[in-house]
């Protein structure tokens, strides 16, 4: 019997270069301990690949490859091939950042999935490019101040709206895809469970704080990994085979002003009456998830779907509260 | 045994012998048939392999890679745009040291968007760490096949096998076939000594810095150089086992008091043999070099089969746009650092599939023989009345 306590494998082990309060750390050694050195994992390209394997020392503790930014879901299905091949089954995870799978990755993830590969992906969502120091990528959510989309006397941050990618992949009809995060231990732990007990391609997309890019105290970051769930901003959901199996239900909804008063990506929004649209525009944003996935009983404020099919052009968020409307 | 074959078919015959365990796939012409052949003998039960259709060239030699860092043997084979496409991946294959076998199908490269054979692709690629080896004929792609899985493994390297496109993947000749036993015999099993394994955990791809970064570049710098004298000799040793073999890194041919000798690559090299028969017939002192291995650079291989030339010329079908030919510049600089003041011109030409004949080629030598109108790079059979220009269009 295996005797090792699962939070004591060190799969990723300490003296890495990781920023302290890093969300991205925290969420590869929660996954990566569950899952065990008895693994093969592929990483893409992003800070968690620097801060683990800074000059040649490496603080991983299992079979790790990285290859370049793109390819990590094809560099896996090749690995998959080989052990296959060679009449092993021995499991293989991808471990990429948002920009190695909504973005750069996402042709390699798709063709991984519609090949039915027996791997596991694993997203880290910091919402930018961050190791290259903090750019927008099709993650970031709307109005976030980065690097690339600078409020300024024309924008209020970035003028698209985040990737629905959860859906993207589960149109793959794939037999696992689910959200988490590293503020929801118990629920996270389930989700990778599940995932190992499932054959074929599984998804699992963890939104990890950056203190450094969302510019919050880098010991708030599980308070704000909280919030992101609580507003209904980032919904904790499971798909099987393209249709929503699991929710984690909201016992009330916070505010987003709560989760978007922490972070310094959000802090120009806050300075005017254009900021103040943006800010409607993610509680329509919230709402939206809220409804669409069924995480609260009480009816939401706001005109959802105007709000999702938002043409984004510039300078001014677009939300229509009931209350307005009728002014 | 002996069968007449299309090249493409022939190619995966010696693939096949070499019982790759993974391949990845990614249609482009004209190396199509080849993984259209392989993915027939995978159907069959033919052979024995993982057979991954990847979504573009770029997944397809990201699929290779990760198949030998677990630990298979593994094929893919390209041209062209989708060369092109692989090349982040080449040099990271070639980085990490990865055993791999390719084949590419030499095409031209857009645009404009032209399907036919030259060696833009490949040349495009050579400074990516990867062997090249050029071949002649469609028995030579085949043998090299075989010899290149070899070499890999042996120097931990990738191998390209440039076969040029149409030329010879669509070409049907009679090639013997080596028997598995025979092949068996001379490729051993794949081993990887750093095969990704929980018993044995390693970090492959890690991060470097100023102060190693430079120390892992020579080192494959050096493993290249290192791979010439291994070329050479596992040749030899095909020969030893098949009765085959192709010169190892440069192939003389008729360089017996030769004046003029004409340097080039691959299917040419054909036309260029009888170009210099006749020339010979003739009286006029002429012989040739086929440049088999292009990368690591055969220098010294070079300067002896040169070494009693006075003239040499190139026959290349790609160029550097805006420098000239690639195998002249660095054929001129290995002479000149062997202190051998040989005048080096080029021809640049055969370019998208464009006929060199043996008269095109006999021409050539008369020209390059004559030492007139000596110019370092120029366009073979070149129609200047055809040459587009950005006001007409
Ligand atoms: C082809 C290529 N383009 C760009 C880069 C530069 N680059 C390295 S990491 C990175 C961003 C990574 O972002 P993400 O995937 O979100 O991971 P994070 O660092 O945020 O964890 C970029 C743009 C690269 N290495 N390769
Ligand atoms: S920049 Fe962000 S994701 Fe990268 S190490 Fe720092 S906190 Fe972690
Ligand atoms: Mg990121």
């Amino acid at each position: 019997m295996d005797t090792r306590d699962t939070f004591r494998h060190n799969v990723l082990t300490s003296g890495h270069r990781a920023c302290s309060g890093c969300g991205e750390a925290m969420a590869a050694r929660m996954v990566v301990d569950l899952i065990g050195p008895d693994a093969i994992y592929v990483n893409a390209t992003g800070c968690l690949q620097v801060f683990t394997t800074h000059n040649q020392q490496s603080a991983w503790q299992a079979p790790w490859i990285h290859s370049v930014f793109a390819n990590a879901a094809a560099v896996a299905s090749g690995v998959e091939a080989a052990l296959r091949a060679r009449g092993k089954d021995t499991p293989v995870v991808v471990q990429a950042g948002d920009g190695g799978t909504f973005d750069i990755g996402l042709q390699c993830l798709s063709g991984m999935i519609e090949r039915g590969h027996d791997v596991l992906f694993v997203c880290y969502d910091n919402e930018a490019y961050m190791n290259t120091g903090v750019q927008r990528s099709s993650s970031t959510p709307h109005a976030v101040r980065t690097t690339t989309t600078p409020p300024g006397r024309l924008s209020e941050g970035k003028h698209h709206l985040k990737k629905d990618l959860i859906s993207i992949i589960a149109a793959h009809q794939m037999p696992y895809a689910a959200t988490a995060t590293v503020a929801y231990f118990p629920d996270l732990k389930a989700k990778v469970e599940k995932a190992m007990r499932i054959k074929g391609p599984r998804f699992l997309h963890v939104l990890s704080p950056c203190p450094l890019g969302w510019d919050h105290d880098a010991a708030l970051s599980v308070t704000v990994a909280r919030l992101a769930v609580e507003t209904g901003l980032f919904p904790l959901i499971e798909m099987e085979y393209g249709a929503v199996t699991g929710v984690m239900r909201l016992a009330r909804q916070r505010p987003v002003e709560e989760y978007l008063k922490l972070q310094g990506r959000f802090k120009h929004l806050f300075a005017d009456k254009e900021g103040a649209a943006e800010i409607r525009h993610l509680q329509a944003l919230a709402d939206a998830n809220i409804r669409r996935y069924g995480l609260l009983d009480a009816r939401t404020e706001w005109d959802t779907d105007r709000a999702v099919q938002a043409q984004r052009q510039g300078r001014g968020g677009y939300a229509v509260s009931p209350k307005e409307t009728s002014l | 045994m002996r069968q007449l074959l299309e090249g493409s078919r022939a190619v995966v015959e010696a693939v096949r012998l070499c019982r790759p365990q993974v391949i990845a796939a990614y249609p482009i012409t004209p190396q199509t048939h080849i993984i259209e052949h392989l993915a027939q003998f995978v159907a069959d039960g033919d052979l024995p392999a993982g057979f991954i259709n990847a979504e573009s060239e770029f997944g397809a030699a990201s699929v290779v890679l990760g198949a030998v860092a677990g630990g298979a043997r593994a094929f893919t084979a390209t041209a062209s745009q989708g060369l092109l496409l692989m090349t982040e991946v080449l040099y990271n294959i070639a980085g990490m040291r990865l055993p791999l076998v390719m084949v590419c199908a030499n095409r031209a490269v857009s645009a404009p968007i032209n399907i036919f054979s030259d060696h833009q692709d490949s040349m495009s690629v050579r400074d990516a760490g990867w062997v090249q080896l050029y071949v002649e004929s469609n028995q030579e792609a085949v043998d090299t096949v075989i010899q290149a899985y070899r070499i890999a493994e042996t120097c931990e390297l990738p191998v390209m096998v440039c076969m040029d496109g149409f030329f010879l993947t669509h070409t049907f000749e009679p090639v013997e076939i080596p028997e598995q036993a025979a092949v068996d015999e001379f490729l051993p099993p794949f081993h990887f000594a750093r095969t990704l394994n929980p018993a044995q955990p390693m970090t492959l791809g890690g991060g470097s810095e100023p102060d190693n970064y430079l120390e892992f570049r020579a080192a494959q710098h050096q493993a290249m150089e290192q791979a010439s004298e291994v070329i050479a000799a596992i040749d030899l040793d095909f020969g030893d086992h098949f009765g085959r073999s192709y010169g190892g890194l440069a192939e003389p041919y008729r360089l017996e008091g030769a004046d003029t000798v004409m340097v080039t690559l691959g299917s040419t090299m054909g036309a260029v043999r009888d170009a210099a028969d006749t020339l010979r017939g003739n009286g006029m002192p002429v012989g040739a070099v086929r440049l088999r291995c292009f990368r690591p650079f055969p220098a010294q291989a070079l300067i002896h089969c040169l070494a009693g030339a006075k003239r040499v010329v190139v026959l290349e079908k790609a160029f550097s746009a805006g420098m000239g030919g690639i195998v002249s510049t660095e054929l001129r600089a290995a002479l000149h650092q062997a202190g051998m003041p040989i005048p080096v011109e080029s021809f640049i030409g055969g370019l998208g599939g464009r006929d060199l004949t043996p008269a095109v080629i006999e021409e050539i030598f008369h020209l390059a023989a004559s030492g007139k109108d000596f110019a370092t790079s120029r366009f073979a059979g070149l129609d200047t009345g055809a040459m587009p220009s950005i006001e007409e269009t």
